[in-house]
């Protein structure tokens, strides 16, 4: 609605900027100053350099995930960084750098299953449990509340067992630890879905729908779904990072994917951790960096979307600003 | 603001209230208290069920090294041959009254198991709750008393690193830098061998063991157990303190900006006073809210110390059992965390409602 009128009052110059404006990340960008837009850009950044190894990880990694000798012959063991293997390599003859490259693909991976199925299976059970209410909604409620409320890690364990065995190949090892994590996340999505769901069911715009005689499915799929998805990408982000950390602690368990099916940092910290006492720091340090830069950039890029979103907890700009209330902030350009 | 809040408090205790509040609290505690008992149920039911998807535990722990014929006559001894239902409510039957079950890796009573490794893992939330606390309320008072500027902002991005630092590689860096590189602390375990084997031969062990060292007046061990301690509690403390320093800094932010405040401040409060009593305390029922959801993170949180130390506690022999299929121990340890975990949140509820009377669901 204020769009609308806003963009009538206004001269037809910012046509195009209003696009580029309306994308998530871009639009928080231009909003942000300060401190914010410093943690932001250093969220966004970090993201593109772990989506950027993911992508290209078949072309920036010297050697394969699991090769263990070239033509000049079998690499050594826990050799220490330099000459070949600029980050050394591990007790089973893996060159670390190539396993941390390839580790982010393997991430990427687990997340954009996962999170896509959490956000499929979160949105329809939450749109359903709050548009129709009643005995539906109290089981879907209480079973939701028991799953947020238990260890997300062991969940993901039981999940792992029962689908995989623990073991298994690259696509099964990716789907055990996706559905491991999906069963984590649902409820999460679940809640907030079926908390919009319950207050945009009271606005009036549902109620001329009913009116008009749409059915219960056309309502829930296009006018409640649409207004009731706008948080989905700050949880979307911040369920990325979190998808990450509970994929390494599968790994670190013993419960991810084969190292000879994929590269996964994890599961590299674990081997690593019976190198420590001998002081071999690098089978270590270099997949946990990463885990933690990738989560960072995750976490970073996350709270700032979700502290712009929020006016109470934006950053304002120095005073002088012609702006004022949220309102004029969010349809006005910046 | 704060006139209004003093004008408040007479219509909450007003000369109705003292009975019409009791009630409403008892009510309250009741219903919570009652709520309970589902979720356990839901949760046991669950790992009941999605562990016997898998199979039956025999053949999980045993498959492949006997014969098949052995294996079904096991399978069938034990009775895992019924229909799963059956098996469901004999099982719900035996937890109701006590009964847990035998492991079937290491034929230990599951009760006795959980005694054993739940208060090392008990120790071990203690030991990082005390660190977590230590260094996430100061630190997260002073973020927001500076907000927004440069100590607010290392704090949160301190805050953050905290959060994606998995505790397994908090860990290793701790253990490389402060055990293997400048040899302080010791790598892993909860104490040396001599203290171990003092700490069984005690009368009547709590299992805590530097509540058992201090007993039995035996402080050399409390000393080496004190060293072994402190890597693992700072690992699993530090994932916490970023969550509680990011908690107290958000609700200071919001009491601080209250009238009352202010009121203070003009009467000539210190600023110390005003972050750490006046603020703080109003801003204590969501700070505790948060903390009791946090039971469940350090449990989670504990599996991977517990695995990265070596530490002998739930966690460690969670994994143990895991690689060995043994899925009655998996559901014990399951259960009991379910109970810790409703039961932590039961209190937590309750405490937020005495601490503020308008809580009531």
């Amino acid at each position: 609605m204020s769009e609308t009128t806003t963009a009538a009052l206004q001269p037809p110059a910012p046509r195009k900027a209003p696009l580029l404006d309306r994308l998530p990340v871009t639009s928080h960008i231009r909003q942000s100053v300060g401190l914010q837009r410093t943690m932001l850009l250093i969220g966004v950044s970090l993201t593109g350099l772990f989506l950027l190894a993911a992508v290209f990880a078949p072309l920036l990694a010297p050697y394969g995930y699991a090769q263990i000798s070239d033509a000049s012959g079998t690499f050594p063991a826990q050799a220490a960084p330099g000459g070949k293997h600029p980050w050394g390599t591990t007790v089973g003859g893996y060159d670390v750098l190539s396993r941390v490259l390839w580790g982010s693909q393997t991430a990427a991976t687990v997340i954009v299953v996962s999170v896509a199925m959490s956000i499929f299976v979160g949105v329809a059970l939450g749109l359903l449990s709050g548009y129709f209410g009643g005995w539906l909604d109290r089981i879907l409620v209480v079973i939701a509340d028991a799953i947020y409320a238990f260890p997300s890690l062991l969940l993901a364990i039981v999940m792992s067992i029962v689908i995989s065995q623990g073991q298994s190949s690259f696509w099964g090892g990716i789907l055990a630890c996706s559905i491991s994590i999906t069963v984590v996340f649902v409820p999460q999505y679940f809640r907030v879905i079926r908390a919009e769901t319950i207050r945009l069911k009271a606005e009036p715009f549902v109620e001329s729908a009913m009116v008009v005689g749409a059915s219960s499915w056309r309502i829930m799929g296009r006018h409640i779904f649409k207004n009731a998805t706008r948080t989905l990408p700050l949880i979307f982000t911040l369920n990325s990072s979190e998808a990450i950390l509970t994929l390494a602690g599968l790994g670190f368990l013993g419960f991810g994917i084969e190292p000879t099916s994929a590269a996964e940092w994890g599961f590299d910290l674990n081997k690593a951790l019976a190198d420590t006492t001998s002081g071999i720091w690098w089978t270590g340090v270099f997949p946990g960096v990463a885990i933690v830069l990738s989560v960072l950039g995750l976490t970073l890029m996350g709270e700032s979307m979700n502290d712009l979103n929020d006016p109470r907890l934006r950053g304002r700009r120095a005073a002088g600003s012609k702006r004022s209330g949220g309102k004029a902030k969010k349809a006005g350009k910046p | 603001m704060a006139t209004l809040i003093e004008a408040e408090t007479p219509d909450v205790l007003g000369p109705a209230a003292p009975k019409r509040g009791a009630g409403g609290v008892g009510r309250y505690i009741l219903v919570r208290f009652l709520l309970i008992f589902p979720t356990i149920f839901i949760l046991v039911t669950l790992v009941f069920f999605l562990m016997r998807i898998t199979g039956d535990p025999i053949t999980a722990a045993l498959g492949g090294r006997l014969p098949q014929d052995q294996l079904d006559a096991r399978i069938h001894e034990a009775g895992y041959d019924r229909p799963i239902l059956v098996q469901y409510f004999e099982y719900l039957g035996q937890i109701a009254t006590g009964n847990f079950g035998v492991t079937l890796s290491d034929r230990r009573p599951v009760i006795e198991m959980l005694a054993t490794f739940g208060t090392a893992t008990l120790e071990l939330a203690i030991n990082a709750l005390v660190v977590a606390l230590l260094i996430g309320i100061p630190l997260g008072m002073v973020a927001a008393h500076r907000r927004d500027r440069t100590p607010d902002a290392v704090l949160r991005f301190f805050a953050i690193l905290c959060y994606a630092t998995p505790v397994f590689f908090a860990g290793l860096l701790l253990k490389l830098t402060f055990s293997v590189a400048l040899g302080w602390l010791p790598v892993s375990g909860r104490a040396s061998t001599n203290t171990e084997l003092a700490m069984s031969q005690l009368a009547a062990p709590s299992g805590i063991y530097w509540l058992d060292a201090i007993r039995s007046g035996n402080f050399q061990a409390l000393g080496d157990i004190a060293a072994h301690a402190v890597l693992p509690a700072v690992a699993l403390g530090l994932l916490t303190a970023g969550v509680f320093l990011r908690l107290v800094r958000t609700n200071l932010i919001g009491t601080l900006g209250k009238d009352y405040v202010e009121a203070g401040r003009s009467r000539g409060v210190s600023e110390f006073r005003l972050v750490t009593k006046h603020a703080y305390k109003p801003a204590l029922i969501p700070i505790i809210t948060v903390m009791g959801l946090q039971i469940a993170l350090l449990l989670g949180g504990a599996v991977l110390t517990e695995t990265t130390f070596e530490w002998k506690g739930l966690g460690f022999q969670l994994a143990q059992y895991l690689t060995a299929r043994d899925f009655v121990a998996v559901q014990g340890i399951v259960m009991l965390l379910a109970v810790i975990v409703a039961v932590t949140n039961f209190v937590v509820d309750i405490l937020a409602a005495i601490i503020d009377p308008r809580v009531r669901y």
